[in-house]
């Protein structure tokens, strides 16, 4: 399946990456899947992607991380929101 | 437009007069405006930055205004949200309800502020002396919105 990502925040910061397309493996089901994924690609990754530090949102609607995946979906990672 | 995400300022006055302006049903006009303080407990602010999702933070924004007008009588809602580079003092932030009496308005502006804190996805990047900090969501901003939700249990 293929997803659009999206980062904010920190994480889009420090991974200097704000957008990007994945075509997402078999066995990757969740946001804490694709989470699991990305943080593969190195050590920078570990460290913005760690479960304590991100927040997501799937199509536009804040979601837990065990909010299941589809084919298409908009995905966004970030880090806690703080507005206002 | 009742929600609008912008870099420039915004006059409160203006908007307050154009919420109520011909609309003699309105008997009360709260607003909250909410500014970049100069300190934190990171040090001394220089500036900060925001940013959004564009597109979900205007949905999210209007989902809070949905909700808002679902448990009190309003008779309009205006909220801007600055975003980009702030300094110290500059407005960030505008929520302003009108209903015919006041206890409506107060309720309303405090709840919709106090989801967008916690719902809304914008975020915040202070600059101090120790360098730059992007904010975690408050513990007290959580619990304040968490009692908006009691409230609903209890009803």
């Amino acid at each position: 399946m293929k997803i659009k990502l999206l980062y904010f925040g920190r994480p889009r910061e420090n991974l200097r990456l704000s957008n990007e397309t994945a075509e997402l493996p078999a066995g990757v089901a969740t946001v804490a899947d694709l989470l699991a994924l990305l943080r593969a690609r190195g050590p920078e990754w570990v460290g913005e992607l760690a479960e304590n530090r991100v927040r997501c949102a799937v199509n536009q609607e804040l979601g837990a991380l065990s909010a299941p995946l589809h084919d298409g979906d908009e995905v966004a990672i970030f880090s806690p929101i703080s507005g206002g | 437009m009742n929600i609008s995400i912008q870099t420039a300022d915004f006059d409160l006055a203006a908007e307050l007069a154009a919420l109520r302006t011909g609309r003699a049903q309105i008997g009360a006009l709260v607003s909250f405006t909410g500014l970049v303080r100069d300190f934190s407990e990171n040090g001394t602010i220089g500036n900060i930055y925001l940013e959004h999702y564009p597109g979900m933070s205007e949905k999210a924004l209007e989902k809070i205004i949905i909700e808002a007008n679902e448990r009190w009588q309003l008779l309009g809602v205006r909220v801007i949200h600055r975003v980009g580079e702030l300094h110290p003092n500059d407005q960030i932030v505008l929520v302003a309800t009108a209903s015919s009496h006041r206890a409506d308005a107060f309720a309303a502006c405090e709840f919709i502020m106090d989801y967008l804190k916690t719902s809304a996805p914008f975020w915040k990047r202070e600059q101090t002396e120790q360098g730059a900090k992007w904010l975690d969501t408050r513990e007290s901003d959580v619990e304040r919105a968490k009692r908006w939700d009691k409230q609903e249990d209890t009803q």
